[in-house]
């Protein structure tokens, strides 16, 4: 190391000290991104917005707790969580955009914005699908912890599966978000035996986050019509499928954690209708408006 | 040999080795004075880095594509991680983390003033990257060398670090030059509002920094204030023409005698009333410092908890078996 | 504050982490962290030191469980052998009106 090696970096050079990795221009770049015989774009799109959204809406969540959590080591591990989800959104949403264009919000003529951020930044509330799990304030270490053991442990079992889609894409993804989601279902179960355990303070507040999340996990068993119907395909899976197995492993974290599944009343959906399908809680257009607001304030805006 | 026989030729085995530019490790003999001018200085640095966070993470939650909401938290993640490295180093000084981070939100302890400044706009995560990391760099390099082993070998790998995010800051200000009418004008605003902060980042002028020699003589501080901002100036001016904006300070020019580029003096006033608490954002930063680390006393507790009830577990178990 | 106050208030112990960056070199010392016991120190350093892949494998070891020689660093406040590497807290006045960096 000398006076002049860490200049060296600040024009060109390589991106391997990144996290993340800084060259996102194109994410699916000499991925085939042909749809497979016999599947209706619409529909894909649909899909990988439903999973897409809900790596979106929950990094959001958690990097919240960037400057705000228990520790400093805390802080690092939750921000890779966030960075790992955000990266798969990223992933999902371009795939979207390339199975069916027109899920894409329109900019003005020439505005350089890549479909997928127009996708995140300048979609409406009524077109995001994530289920409405992942959208509830941060609220404290046990809620975001409880959130993202449930979220975590139901998304490793359904990419597990979705490894072997008959979408090229989906498959690639998926296989990627598997080794992510393996580590981020570990990190939060160990927190829930921590907190379940530890002292009379850190069980009343995992009890209690487990009230505020549980009436909202229902709705990850439930099979929506373009699941049904890619699951039926081969490309996507069926969280009916994946149901059982996500009941077993919560229940020997909490057994674990000495906590009982909580008896609650689940929220219900509005006509029938919930996240999926666009209809969502109030927290989701909050975080929408301060989310999208740098972004639609500059349509044309280069980034 | 008398207590004070030993204690000089101890001192002189220190200065030997601060001498020929070797570096003290933690269990060697120090002089009270170095240690603690050391903890003082690893620790304003690590409050620095980890109030540093604020500023950007503000905008964590706003960043307007995906791929710069993925580098921005990359960064801030980073700067949690600078501070705990160099926590570290302070540690082997005898000084724990919780220690540290008391003194800090009691405002026992300095942070860098820079971080009382707020950032009013997207364009300040640039700025930030280009210019304040920029100095920090500056300041730091030649920390590598400094003559306590922990705090170098922990700058060596900020330093690596920090390199990145000044070259992010600045290709973040170079896409938004090449956008829109109102990106052009919103990072010449943000410019406009750092530059001098940034200058200030390097301390007092020379002849108002009573520690400098000191500090210099012990090897922990290798170059002046002055030297430092200079060498800043110069390195940062043809960036800026680059970029296509006008640093806020008609006495930048370039002195063909002295090699160097001129410039005015910043407002030290300012800074000194920033230092005493008094800048925009200085009880905001230490509130958020503080609440953070209050409603995280339950989780931390909960761990040490569950920790030893483990541990009894098995102790139980061995004494069984 | 008192050193009571600061330092012994539930403070998760400190442990040293070893990383070995690639297969066929040795585990080296990278630094340290906080962690309330040895599998949380683990899943630390992993977010911690080797977040960019640096890391094959990690070694972590309670930094009150290291007893170091070392016949060069002059220490008399110690016995030879057997002193650790962690000092335990101790109070440091910190002047408040430093406007350094």
């Amino acid at each position: 190391m000398n006076d002049d090696s860490v200049y060296d970096g600040l024009l060109g050079g390589d991106d391997s000290q990144w996290a993340f990795g800084t060259d996102f221009e194109d994410p699916l770049a000499g991925v085939d991104t042909t749809l497979p015989e016999g599947v209706d774009g619409a529909a894909l799109a649909a899909y990988c917005l439903m999973l897409g959204d809900d790596a979106l809406v929950l990094s959001h969540r958690l990097s919240e707790w960037c400057s705000n959590a228990p520790d400093l080591e805390e802080d690092i591990a939750l921000a890779n969580v966030a960075l790992d989800l955000l990266g798969q959104a990223r992933l999902l949403l371009a795939r979207a955009a390339a199975a069916d264009p027109s899920v894409v919000p329109v900019l003005p003529e020439g505005s350089p914005v890549p479909p997928e951020d127009a996708l995140a930044f300048f979609r409406d509330q009524d077109a995001f699908r994530n289920v409405r799990l992942v959208e509830g304030d941060r609220g404290d270490f046990a809620v975001t912890t409880v959130r993202l053991l449930v979220a975590s442990t139901w998304r490793l079992a359904l990419m597990q599966r979705l490894a072997t889609s008959r979408d090229a894409v989906l498959s690639a993804i998926a296989a990627k978000a598997v080794k992510e989601l393996a580590y981020h279902r570990d990190h939060a179960a160990r927190w829930v035996v921590t907190l379940g355990s530890g002292t009379e303070e850190s069980r009343r507040r995992t009890e209690a986050a487990l009230a505020t999340v549980w009436p909202l996990r229902w709705e990850l068993d439930r099979t929506h019509e373009v699941e049904r119907t890619l699951a039926a395909d081969g490309v996507a899976v069926d969280p009916a499928d994946v149901a059982a197995e996500v009941d077993v492993l919560l229940d020997q974290v909490l057994a674990a954690a000495g906590l009982e599944v909580p008896e609650v009343k689940r929220t219900g959906g509005l006509g029938g209708r919930t996240g999926r399908d666009g209809v969502h809680t109030e927290a989701l257009g909050k975080v929408l408006a301060e989310m999208q607001s740098v972004a639609r304030a500059h349509p044309a805006g280069r980034w | 040999m008398t207590q004070v026989e030993q204690e000089r030729e101890l001192q002189a085995q220190f200065d030997a080795v601060v001498a020929r530019h070797d570096r003290i490790e933690p269990r060697d003999w120090m002089p009270e004075g170095y240690r603690k001018t050391l903890v003082r200085q690893i620790a304003q640095h690590a409050h620095s880095e980890i109030i540093g966070m604020q500023p950007e993470g503000n905008w964590i939650t706003r960043a307007p594509s995906l791929r710069r909401k993925a580098t921005l938290l990359a960064k801030v993640q980073d700067e949690a991680g600078h501070g705990l490295y160099l926590y570290s180093a302070c540690e082997t000084l005898g000084v724990s983390r919780a220690e540290l981070t008391e003194l800090l939100i009691e405002g026992k302890q300095k942070y860098s003033s820079i971080f009382n400044y707020p950032t009013l706009s997207y364009a300040d995560v640039g700025t930030i990257g280009w210019l304040v990391d920029g100095a920090a760099i500056a300041n730091q390099v030649p920390l590598c060398r400094t003559s306590y082993g922990p705090y170098g070998r922990a700058m060596i790998r900020i330093c690596k670090e920090e390199s990145f995010h000044q070259r992010q800051g600045f290709e973040l200000l170079m896409t938004m030059m090449r956008g829109t009418d109102a990106q052009r004008a919103m990072v010449q605003e943000s410019v406009d509002r750092f530059w001098w902060p940034a200058l200030m980042m390097f301390g007092p002028p020379d002849d108002a920094s009573p520690n400098t020699a000191q500090s210099m003589a012990w090897g922990i501080k290798r170059d002046t204030n002055d030297e430092l901002r200079q060498k800043f100036v110069d390195m940062t001016v043809p960036q800026a023409e680059r970029l296509g904006v006008t640093l806020p300070d008609p006495a930048i020019a370039w002195n063909a005698e002295r090699g160097h580029y001129d410039f005015g003096e910043p407002d030290w006033e300012e800074f000194a009333a920033v230092v005493r608490g008094e800048g925009p954002c200085n009880a905001q930063r230490i509130a958020h410092r503080r609440r953070a680390h209050e409603e995280g006393a339950w989780v931390r507790e909960a761990a040490s908890a569950f920790a030893a009830q483990q541990a009894a577990a098995q102790q139980a178990q061995e004494v069984s078996a | 504050m008192s050193a009571a106050a600061g330092g012994v208030r539930g403070e998760w112990p400190l442990w040293e982490v070893f990383v070995r960056g690639k297969r066929g070199l040795n585990h080296v010392h990278v630094g340290s962290l906080h962690a309330a016991d040895a599998e949380m120190a683990v899943r630390n350093a992993r977010d911690v030191y080797t977040r960019r892949n640096e890391g094959v494998s990690i070694w972590v070891v309670k930094a009150s469980d290291v007893t170091a020689s070392s016949p060069d660093e002059k220490d008399p406040l110690f016995a030879p052998a057997g002193d650790k590497v962690y000092r335990h807290p101790t109070f440091y006045d910190v002047p408040a009106d430093v406007p350094h960096m």
